[in-house]
């Protein structure tokens, strides 16, 4: 009996339509004047919070002063210069151990300016990425220079293929299936800031 | 009246929850139209997603292949299901050799497509619906309404007596705050407990062998970093050539969608987590059919955004359970003959033809091209309605007889103003149960145009 991996492709070369080009799609003309002002305002209008510092000392007080860090008992940061943490990733086996963490500080890699998002890679989480997600509130501390106008710039700049995960963040969790109500705080993390340094 | 007009009912005796349901979902198409608006590439963006699609489709079994072999390399399991029943077999089968009695599933349109649900629960495996809509609807028994908002038609009343009787809230709860404080609670325990997660695919990328999950809730990557296994079920048509074609069609989703820049989780998953399984179930099911037909495969090129539905007068006033199938809506009108002609011969003929999907569609599906489409087909078929076959032979016999389309206004404007309204409103049939009929002219526009041009 031929598999159902046969089946499938031979349906598919049978019922091949005719050629179409592949555009290139590699820019938009999309840009902005002043891309910092305008990535705070993209993760405001996510939900979330920019807080832009010229130093990491002036980020370690603006995070200090955050509600969700006057209140944390667990912390992960893979930031300490900004905020120590009270739970070390190496010493987490288990993903589910990770329940009761109250904020997690992470380098995000870069911004989007056109929609607040972040991206970030499992390499700098030591592939325990669940603490993004299991946190109860987030911060994401981004270098100021590492900004891009649109998506098509952040691609353009990611090497996709090799393994691992990696992902774009903007803003907190968040979701409007109660009568369109938008709330924040679905799953994920509760509030998310971003801390623009530089 | 056909079956689509006959499930509508539900909603349409309740005038106020009609017009309540209509504002909401509009108020959804208004955030998309803001959305777009901002973006001054947005037509280009449209253009280029489409030709992307359209490019995939002409070469898609090469593309599976690069695709199937990227994922390999990964270290992911590529897994083929020609049908839903397969597709199920290959779940339950991966679930049952693993011990896996606790799975949680993010938003899957396909997986409602084949009836996973069902057949994992037989097999006692407990399956918990993680995004919030969905799990409203799986608490209630119920599909989904809509593919993004799966519980669009349940108020917040509703769900409180729902969440009350089902996971012990307090009785009375109506704040959307309270509601989904609720539901995150009761879904951490099941994200703590589960063993294996399971997603949908937003977008695979043949070139790298990975794929991409949006959600807003988190729930999908939640539910696959806490436990060892993914699986991941996608359609065929889920698949671009490039990581460049990404950003044309991140740029698009979310702001068709529900009038957001992006999703808060764009997830891109490269192979499995060190230490744990990543299975990828490409299914057919009938999609190799809907390439294989010149007229319909462009809706292949559907991404799921749900902007034909919000757009859409009639979905809007008759609810997306009146349709009967897994996608409601424009796009689903278009896919569902094509899965099953005689069950779902009622449903292009669901739309006034306005064309307002084709407008807002971020893929340029010709859909209410389509949908006109289709009505000829089922014609052809023979599975349109008798009445509806007679009134167009006598509509077709009449209209190609000019001298006899002159009479027969002329009768009926004679006698419609004789006749007492009630009477004519009767004899109207559907068209007349909710409309007034108008009082008829005593000319008619060719003899007052006569008239003028006289002038």
């Amino acid at each position: 009996m031929r598999s159902s991996r046969e089946t499938v492709l031979e349906r598919l070369r049978e019922a091949r339509p005719p050629a179409v080009a592949l555009p290139d799609v590699a820019t938009s003309p999309v840009r902005f004047e002043d891309l910092p002002a305008r990535f705070a305002q993209s993760v405001k209008d996510v939900a979330g919070s920019c807080v832009r510092v010229a130093s990491l000392a002036e980020a370690a007080a603006a995070v200090r002063g955050l509600p969700a860090a006057a209140s944390a008992r667990q912390i992960v940061s893979l930031v300490p210069e900004v905020l120590p943490g009270t739970v070390t990733l190496d010493s987490v086996d288990d993903p589910h151990a990770l329940e009761g963490v109250d904020l997690a500080v992470v380098p995000g890699e870069f911004g989007v300016a056109e929609n607040g998002a972040v991206w970030l890679t499992d390499a700098v989480l030591k592939q325990r990425r669940a603490v993004l997600f299991v946190t109860q509130h987030l911060v994401l501390v981004v270098p100021g220079r590492e900004l891009v106008h649109t998506l098509h710039d952040a691609y353009a700049r990611l090497r996709l293929g090799a393994p691992g995960f990696g992902l774009f963040i903007a803003g907190p969790s968040k979701t409007a299936d109660i009568e369109q109500a938008l709330v924040i705080g679905a799953h994920g993390a509760r509030s998310a800031t971003i801390v623009l340094v530089g | 009246m056909n079956a689509h007009a006959r499930a509508a009912e539900q909603l349409v005796r309740d005038d106020a929850r009609l017009h309540w349901h209509d504002a909401a979902v509009w108020n959804v198409r208004s955030k998309r139209d803001r959305a777009a608006r901002a973006v001054p590439d947005w037509e280009a963006l449209r253009d280029a997603a489409s030709r992307i699609k359209l490019h995939t489709l002409s070469r898609l079994a090469e593309y599976l292949e690069e695709f199937e072999r990227k994922a390999l390399a990964l270290g992911a399991k590529v897994h083929w299901a020609a049908d839903g029943a397969e597709h199920n077999a290959i779940v339950l089968g991966l679930l049952r050799e693993r011990g896996v009695t606790r799975l949680v599933k993010s938003k899957s349109m396909l997986t409602e497509e084949c009836h996973l649900n069902p057949e994992l629960e037989r097999a006692g495996i407990e399956v918990i619906d993680t995004d919030l809509g969905e799990r409203i609807v799986q608490l209630a028994h119920q599909p989904p309404s809509h593919i993004v908002l799966p519980a669009v038609h349940m108020k917040r009343e509703e769900i409180g007596e729902l969440f009350h009787r089902t996971i012990g809230t307090p009785g009375g709860l109506s704040d959307p705050k309270q509601l989904t404080e609720a539901a995150r609670q009761h879904l951490r325990e099941k994200f703590m407990a589960s063993q294996a997660g399971l997603t949908g695919v937003n977008f695979a990328v043949a070139e790298t062998g990975g794929f991409v999950v949006c959600t807003n809730e988190g729930n999908a990557d939640l539910g696959v970093s806490l436990p060892p296994i993914h699986i991941a079920c996608m359609g065929l048509e889920k698949l671009i050539p490039r990581a460049a074609d990404l950003p044309v069609f991140l740029r698009l989703l979310a702001r068709s969608g529900t009038g957001q820049p992006i999703t808060t989780y764009t997830s891109h998953f490269h192979g499995p987590r060190p230490g744990g399984e990543l299975h990828i179930v490409l299914v057919d099911n009938g999609r190799s059919a809907l390439l294989a037909s010149e007229t319909h495969r462009r809706a292949l090129c559907c991404i799921r955004c749900g902007a034909c539905m919000n757009t859409c007068p009639v979905y809007r006033r008759s609810g997306g359970h009146s349709y009967g199938t897994t996608v409601p809506g424009p796009i689903g009108s278009v896919l569902s003959p094509a899965a099953d002609a005689a069950r779902n011969a009622a449903l292009p003929f669901a739309s006034s033809l306005c064309g307002s999907c084709s407008d807002v569609c971020p893929v340029r599906i010709d859909l209410h091209s389509q949908l006109l489409a289709w009505r000829r087909e089922l014609d052809v078929r023979g599975l349109t309605p008798a009445a509806k076959r007679r009134g167009a032979a006598v509509a077709s016999f009449v209209l190609r007889r000019p001298w006899m389309y002159r009479l027969a206004g002329k009768m009926v404007r004679f006698f419609g103003r004789l006749l007492p309204a009630g009477l004519l409103r009767t004899l109207s049939g559907g068209w007349g149960r909710e409309r007034e009929v108008p009082t008829l002219p005593a000319r008619s526009f060719r003899e007052e145009w006569r008239g003028r041009r006289a002038l």
